[in-house]
């Protein structure tokens, strides 16, 4: 207890046994917050829990998908000049792999993952604009099918998942499959960007009393810095992608050489954007190994501030090296060694977190669950994606391996590793609370050796092909060429990595039917997430909790005061101040509502219509003035809504005083 | 060892840039292992050992020399990163051969510059160097943009519509080289290859002089019918053979395609058999080539076969 890093562990449980009285009302809580019964309720929902699922079931849907057009690439491949797919159809598949699994898996799964905890993990009621995140689903599902549909007719996009001017442009690809693959981005872009201005808000304006910034979990950190990184880089591809679509329909001439546009500029907008996506995608991850370390070590996290500043660094630096994906273009020699620099400097925030990792684990007391597995998984796979990636930041080798099978390998190891790795553990990890049901340890440990044996030799060999002089994206390849048994080797590590996702995907299955029922908070983790039951209750806490230190669970004392004086009969939601989180005002969040929907569809309408005639864009904005204006009547005019704090006759408990029914 | 059994491979250099670039892997690669090796052991004795007596302070002590490694590493890797570019950028040297390279879906237009603009010589598909001289592409695209990679020689290079860049190469052996397209570029990036032919002085000079020369008319009746099946059909519009009438700027040069290895940017083998079948049905052997399909009775094609096999 003297050192201030140590979790007083046994406290925690003892204070759990002494809880204390309860003073709301939890039938009229429920009454607020709860949806209305059956479909009514599960289309207008406003409950972050509820959409974050949905996003979440929707992501990993994707995920399948995506995997079944690599598997089905790799069928291709595992024969020199394969006539299984044409090129035309693996053009589709490439592409489509590739679009799929950056925009509608990996940057929502995070989101959803942040749209359910950031709110549980900082105590609030609900997510911050949550209307705007229910429309923000409904707009990323429109994007799924904008992507897929066109695929499973044969007109799926077919210029890379890059979409380099001037291949996309209407003179190369006359089709409409660029067009649906620029208006599938700003599908994304629009939902992404709602998203992460909720979780920007919510964790900096919605924390429990107390939840200072140096006491903000670092997943809530993570999905800080990823969301501002969506705000800053979703933008440019939102210029690329509008300018890319008034080329094809419009005659504009922003990538159109022959008449004065810049085939350069495409890649300078896609990348200002590209390379920060990755960062975007695999922050979280690396918070999420923060996070499952910290459960599983039984101790804060060592290294707190650096680790928060390494995630807070490595966002800021990641908008400083998109160059480094355009080296062969032949870019001016000191320009290229900035970017050089850039490149490597990345790796030392990285290299910090990962040494905070291990001294926590070094001087915790380990606990070897599956979730904890999932993370030893990562720290081999991504740290093999790291160092190739200081290899590719070196400009005379990433001449040699640019565009080949030897940075399809890297960025596997790097977004494999670095989320779906710390993905899957988190699914472990947090599968009690969403479920309310515990997952088996034993097959996880299987799914997990399935899946890190396939992936690893599905993957590595990619390293020596690219060496070995075999081009990405090409559908065949000649016999003599020497890359036949590595492609070969690749397919076996593709049926293990299906067997380990179809034993993930029974466990889940077996758990929702037979599980085990979940504590409160199985693991003995400290977050606030296990504050409440598992599954938290639409109003996510009975007591809005006040926090006393990095892991409330952990750090709170059996006195710790409660936030008192919220109403109960509306959806009261307290608002505290930026910096040390204390109260600042209290303010109404929204009821659920249909309008969110019909605004998706509207945007829909008009980004669908768009590709197809300009006036789609008039006869759109009809019906979206209307769903808007619906959104925005005004509901309560009079004395609810925003209110100062404190509240009339009702005041927050003084710190060390007892929690007791004088706040009433 | 292993590198001589592939096609093409960074790890088998035959020229001084590649060279530089397979030490500066090598180094990268022994770099990268010991730090793998380093950071996992330090991961398992972390799992395994249970001690915790392992003060805050000891832990912070740990902690910032692993970070002054990295970073002094890293600056490490960046001076010999920037050393290998520096090296690489140019071989300069007054005798080099200039050879224009232009990228086309899905195929390579190669020209050599000359002085006397009559000297100038174009062909496609296939570059021969001389050895032990330097070579500075200047390389452009006529529609998307491709890449040049030959991994033996060097690294890459992008051919960018609207932009002419130059890059340096050297070949130290006397061997066929094979370059691929690196740069998606549309249906047949898969079939865009390049023969680099790499061979002593006096052979580089022999090969230019006869690539200089315009074609021949043919001795026989049968090749001369195969030329007029040539002129009068649609080859003409997109082919030029010097010394004819067929002009066509569209589609690779074909004055001395016979002397070629390869047809179709190195899809085939340049026999008589795969040319009578490319000529006949392209969209069959390379789906999505800007070739059109060639129907035409069999005696034309023995003709125009006949006439093409003259086209040394």
């Amino acid at each position: 207890m003297n050192d201030p890093d140590r979790a007083p562990h046994g406290d925690a449980r003892t204070a759990k046994a002494e809880l204390p009285p309860v003073l709301e009302d939890a039938a009229a809580l429920a009454r607020t917050w709860s949806d209305p019964p059956g479909l009514v309720g599960w289309i207008t929902t406003v409950d972050h829990k509820r959409i974050a699922l949905r996003y979440l079931v929707t992501a990993f849907v994707m995920f399948l998908g995506g995997g079944v057009l690599a598997s089905m690439m790799r069928l291709q491949l595992s024969r020199p000049e394969n006539t299984l797919f044409g090129p035309d159809f693996y053009n589709q598949l490439f592409t489509t792999h590739g679009t799929n699994m950056m925009f509608l898996f990996a940057v929502p799964v995070t989101q959803a993952l942040g749209i359910y905890f950031v709110p549980l993990m900082v105590g609030s009621r609900n997510i911050a604009f949550p209307r705007m995140v229910a429309y923000s689903y409904w707009l990323y599902l429109g994007g799924c099918l904008m992507l897929w549909v066109p695929f499973l007719l044969n007109t799926g996009p077919d210029m890379g998942w890059f979409s380099y001017a001037p291949l996309s442009e209407i003179l190369y690809t006359p089709t409409k499959r660029a067009d649906v693959w620029a208006q599938m981005i700003t599908f994304t872009e629009v939902a992404g960007l709602a998203v992460a201005v909720s979780i920007v808000v919510t964790a900096l304006k919605l924390r429990a009393p107390g939840m200072s910034l140096n006491r903000i979990p670092i997943f809530v950190w993570g999905m800080v810095v990823q969301s501002f990184m969506i705000i800053f880089a979703m933008p440019a591809i939102m210029l690329a992608s509008t300018a890319l679509i008034l080329d094809r329909l419009a005659n504009t001439h922003f990538f159109d050489v022959e008449r004065g546009g810049d085939a350069l500029l495409w890649q300078h907008l896609f990348w200002f954007f590209g390379h920060p996506e990755v960062y975007i995608i695999f922050i979280p991850g690396t918070a999420l190994v923060s996070t499952i370390v910290t459960s599983f070590s039984r101790r804060h996290i060592f290294g707190y501030l650096a680790v928060v500043l390494s995630l807070v660094s490595t966002g800021f630096v990641g908008f400083g090296l998109w160059v480094h994906h355009m080296f062969a273009t032949g870019l001016p020699k000191l320009g290229e060694s900035f970017f050089t620099a850039a490149s490597i400097i990345i790796a030392v925030p990285t290299g910090i977190q990962f040494f905070c990792w291990i001294a926590t684990l070094w001087s915790g007391r380990v606990s070897l669950k599956t979730p904890l597995v999932w993370v030893l998984g990562f720290f081999w796979v991504f740290l093999i994606g790291g160092l190739t990636g200081v290899m590719l930041a070196a400009v005379p080798l990433d001449l040699q391996v640019h565009d080949t099978y030897f940075v399809v390998a890297h960025l596997h190891y790097v977004l494999i590793g670095g989320t779906v790795f710390p993905l899957f553990g988190a699914f472990y990890y947090w599968w009690p609370k969403l479920t309310g049901r515990m997952m088996r340890e034993r097959l996880g440990i299987a799914s997990f050796a399935c899946f890190f044996v396939g992936f690893n030799l599905t993957f590595f060999p990619m390293h020596l092909l690219g060496l070995h002089g075999m081009p990405r994206r090409v559908y065949t390849y000649p016999p003599d060429a020497g890359w036949t048994t590595m492609n070969q080797l690749e397919l076996v590590g593709v049926a293990f990595m299906t067997l380990g996702t179809l034993l993930f995907l029974a466990d889940a299955w077996m758990a929702l039917r037979h599980g085990a029922t979940a504590t409160d908070d199985p693991w003995l983790a400290g977050t606030l997430e296990w504050a409440t039951t598992s599954p938290p209750p639409a109003y996510n806490f009975l007591h809005a909790p006040t926090v006393a230190g990095r892991e409330p669970v952990w750090d709170n004392p059996p006195d710790q005061p409660i936030v008192v004086g919220l109403r109960t009969d509306v959806r009261d939601v307290l608002v505290t101040h930026v910096m040390d989180a204390e109260p600042d005002h209290r303010t109404e969040f929204p009821e659920p509502t249909k309008w969110p929907l019909l605004t998706a569809l509207s945007t829909t309408a008009l980004f669908v219509g768009s590709i197809f005639t300009a006036w789609a864009v008039v006869y759109c904005a009809v019906p979206l003035f209307v769903s808007m204006t619906g959104w925005f009547w005004p509901k309560h005019p009079g004395e609810t809504g925003t209110q100062a704090w404190p509240i009339a006759h009702r005041t927050l408990p003084m710190p060390n005083e007892p929690p007791s029914g004088k706040a009433a | 060892m292993i590198a001589a059994s592939f096609l093409q491979s960074a790890l088998d250099p035959a020229g001084p840039q590649a060279a530089h670039i397979a030490r500066l892997w090598w180094l990268l690669l022994a770099i990268a292992v010991v730090v793998f090796v380093a950071v996992l052991g330090f991961l398992a004795a972390a799992i395994l050992h249970r001690r915790r007596d392992t003060t805050e302070a000891s832990l912070t002590y740990a902690v910032s020399i692993a970070v002054g490694l990295t970073v002094v590493t890293l600056f490490a890797i960046l001076i010999v990163t920037v050393w290998t570019e520096r090296i690489n950028a140019t071989l300069g040297a007054a005798s080099a051969v200039t050879i224009e390279l232009t990228g086309h879906q899905f195929w390579w237009e190669v020209q050599y510059d000359a002085a006397n603009p009559v000297d100038r010589v174009t062909t496609a598909n296939e570059m021969h160097i001389p050895v032990g001289r330097p070579v500075v592409l200047k390389v452009t695209s006529r529609d998307v943009i491709h890449s040049f990679w030959a991994p033996n020689l060097h690294g890459k290079r992008d051919l960018i519509p609207g932009y002419t860049t130059a890059i340096w190469l050297q070949a130290d052996r006397p061997d066929v080289f094979r370059a691929q397209c690196a740069e998606f570029c549309g249906r047949q990036h898969a079939h865009m290859a390049l023969q680099i032919v790499a061979e002593p002085e006096p052979a580089f000079e022999r090969w230019l002089n006869a690539e200089r020369a315009p074609a021949h008319d043919p001795a026989d009746a049968g090749a001369l019918r195969g030329r007029d099946v040539f002129m009068k059909r649609q080859c003409v519009l997109c082919h030029q053979i010097r010394g004819t009438s067929a002009n066509g700027l569209v589609g690779p040069e074909l004055t001395h395609l016979a002397s070629r290895g390869t047809l179709a940017a190195g899809t085939l083998p340049n026999t008589t058999g795969h040319l009578a079948g490319w000529i006949i049905n392209p969209q069959a052997l390379k789906p999505g080539s800007q070739m059109p399909q060639n129907a035409m009775a069999s005696d034309e094609l023995q003709s125009l076969l006949a006439y093409l096999e003259t086209l040394k």
